[in-house]
């Protein structure tokens, strides 16, 4: 029964969302440090204005946050207000919501990570297959280990590289930021094209960054499938080689491919951020940065609860989708 | 190593085998040869130099570039690159190897108890896994160390700790995985029909199996703990006060030293943490060429 494959993926889901909403109520309260006298703290370092009734100030803040239940209550009420889709207000821009302030930065890195993702998966999974292929020409193999060894660098080092080389010293291309001061946001030809050249590097970094897993992966796995008989019996059959390459090897070798993606999602989210937040990329990842810095706690904490959604969601969908390239898998049959 | 290669009696010695298999096996000599320079440099280099002082702030004359007294310069702070470059490979190895140790000497409790028990506990295991997947790790460790420590106080040994809060997932997976199959095999029934038991079993005849498997994965968390190590120095939850790595490059972008032209103080510490994931990357491939026999090249 497909359907109750489906049914377990979605309450696998399900549980997924309810344990990081759980571990996010936990971690702050197994914290010594409070959020609020932290805020306050900075605010008197920075300006040296220390009220007077401090502690008061900071009780009554508490009774507005419901810090001062009895924590299985605070859960209950966290729950209510997480399934409502209310994560709290943010300190830094007080007193803006998290989401409003998460749903300015998502596009944004729903933008950047969608289209490197697509593109690294596919340029790698090219390169890995002809880099399997005997009949590829001899450069095209030797371009996966300088891709692997590209691939074991942090994506935020490359970044630095890049900026360096790219943008500074040879001026090409924008260093930072997701679009020229002064240009209005709107849908026009001259924006889009703003967007897209200040995206190129931060794009480039996570490219090149991951291109090669994905390359190493196919290789490894055409390779084991040239020596399978179906192959064999392909070849002795007759068939022209691009036919065998494409409906044989590819079809084949691509299957595990896809599984890893479903897997590789947390850390394209963690090296997105990463990479963002050198960029001054207006994504999730600098309000991240910036929360961190501010001790932004409800920040941090939907931020974090946005991306474990985001990956849970991913995968069951690469999950679902994943019958549709491989016929023989049927979910729940025996 | 070893375990991949048989000596027969009267053949060549050991040595000359393991160098034989080197050369055929390029990414792990390579792999090896940079992390023995590491490590030369760093050790060799602590003894030589008082690192201890000159790799902190207001040891040497700020912002010198290379050459002369200081061969590859100072920083803003008044940090010797060179004093930080050997200290901070040491750090930096040392949180990694912390941490991976953790990661596997967990990983392989747990992964046995649930690969060769199976029953309820496998199952816990398994879902605990299965959802720690899901939550992408440096997400994870910013939340725990940007509210649980204090900012200001984090050392080595604090994100040595923090790393190790997730690098036993992967070991886990692995080293259950692999009992699952070996424990079906006939060298098991026989060990069990010849009156051992569990513990002998798997000390004595699973254990030697899994070795290659057991360092590939200790090579990858001592991987993933530098890195993700180094997402946290990037967004300044990392030792502020020690000279890592990570920090270097991270007080480095933090003073612009790029757009001051101050080009040293950014490019030592990226190449050294080039040097430090190309050459683990390079080991772990050429592990799982050791473990596993289908990549494996012929002489």
């Amino acid at each position: 029964m497909r359907l109750g494959y489906i049914l377990r993926r979605f309450l696998f889901l399900i549980f997924v969302m309810w344990t990081a909403a759980t571990v996010l109520f936990l971690i702050p309260r197994m914290s010594r440090v409070n959020p609020i006298r932290e805020r306050f703290a900075a605010l008197a370092r920075s300006t040296g204005y220390s009220p007077k009734d401090l502690e008061s100030i900071i009780a009554s803040y508490e009774l507005k946050f419901g810090l001062d239940k009895p924590l299985p209550q605070q859960y209950v009420e966290y729950m209510g207000s997480v399934l409502r889709g209310d994560l709290g207000v943010s300190l830094m821009a007080y007193p803006k919501p998290v989401t409003e302030l998460i749903g300015e930065a998502l596009p944004w890195t729903i933008g950047l990570l969608g289209v490197t993702t697509v593109l690294t998966f596919l340029i790698g999974t090219v390169i890995g297959a002809l880099a399997g292929w005997p009949r590829s020409p001899k450069w095209v193999k030797g371009m996966v280990p300088p891709l692997m060894i590209l691939a074991a660098i942090p994506p935020y080092i490359l970044g630095l590289l890049l900026v360096y080389f790219i943008g500074f010293r040879l001026k090409l291309l924008p260093m930072g930021s997701a679009y020229s001061a002064g240009l209005t946001k709107d849908w026009s030809i001259p924006f889009i094209l703003d967007v897209v050249t200040h995206a190129i590097l931060p794009a480039m970094s996570l490219i090149l960054g991951s291109v090669g897993f994905w390359a190493l992966g196919m290789r490894g796995m055409g390779v084991t499938i040239q020596g399978e008989d179906y192959v064999n019996f392909a070849e002795h059959k007759g068939l022209k080689p691009g036919r065998i390459f494409y409906w044989y090897y590819v079809r084949n070798a691509i299957l595990p491919q896809v599984t890893s993606l479903a897997l590789a999602f947390g850390g394209i989210i963690s090296a997105g951020v990463l990479v963002e937040g050198l960029y001054g990329f207006p994504g999730i990842g600098s309000t991240l940065g910036a929360a961190i810095l501010a001790n932004d706690y409800f920040v941090i904490y939907g931020i974090g609860y946005i991306t474990v959604v985001a990956v849970a969601v991913s995968m069951l969908m690469v999950d679902l989708l994943y019958p549709l390239l491989d016929p023989r898998i049927r979910y729940g049959k025996k | 190593m070893a375990i991949a290669l048989q000596s027969t009696i009267g053949g060549p010695s050991q040595r000359t085998l393991v160098m034989r298999y080197l050369r055929r096996n390029k990414s792990l000599a390579v792999g090896l040869i940079i992390v023995i320079f590491l490590l030369v440099f760093s050790i060799g280099g602590s003894l030589v130099m008082d690192t201890g002082k000159l790799a902190y702030p207001l040891a040497v004359a700020p912002l010198q570039p290379p050459g002369g007294e200081y061969p590859l310069g100072t920083d803003k702070d008044g940090r010797d690159l060179l004093a930080v470059m050997i200290r901070g490979v040491l750090l930096t190895g040392a949180i990694g190897v912390m941490a991976g140790t953790v990661g596997i000497v967990v990983g392989v409790v747990l992964g046995f108890l649930a690969g060769y028990f199976g029953g309820a506990f496998d199952m816990v295991v398994r879902w605990v896994t299965e959802v720690l997947l899901t939550i992408p790790g440096l997400i994870l460790l910013i939340i725990i160390a940007g509210t649980i420590v204090d900012k200001n106080q984090v050392s080595v040994f604090t994100m040595a700790a923090v790393t190790s809060i997730l690098a036993w997932v992967g070991p886990t997976r692995v080293v259950r995985a692999q009992v699952l199959t070996m424990k079906e095999r006939t060298f098991v029934s026989i060990a069990k029909l010849s009156g051992m038991g569990n513990m002998e079993i798997i000390f004595k005849e699973l254990m030697p199996n899994m070795l290659p498997f057991l360092v590939a994965s200790f090579v990858a968390q001592v991987m993933g703990a530098i890195y993700a190590s180094f997402g946290l120095e990037a967004l300044g939850l990392g030792p502020a006060r020690e000279p890592t790595i990570g920090m270097t490059i991270r007080w480095a972008v933090f003073h612009s030293a790029m757009f001051n032209q101050w080009w040293w103080w950014l490019l030592w510490p990226v190449v050294a943490m080039v040097l430090i994931f190309a050459s683990l990357s390079l080991i772990n491939v050429g592990l799982d060429e050791v473990a596993n026999p289908r990549v494996r090249r012929t002489e």
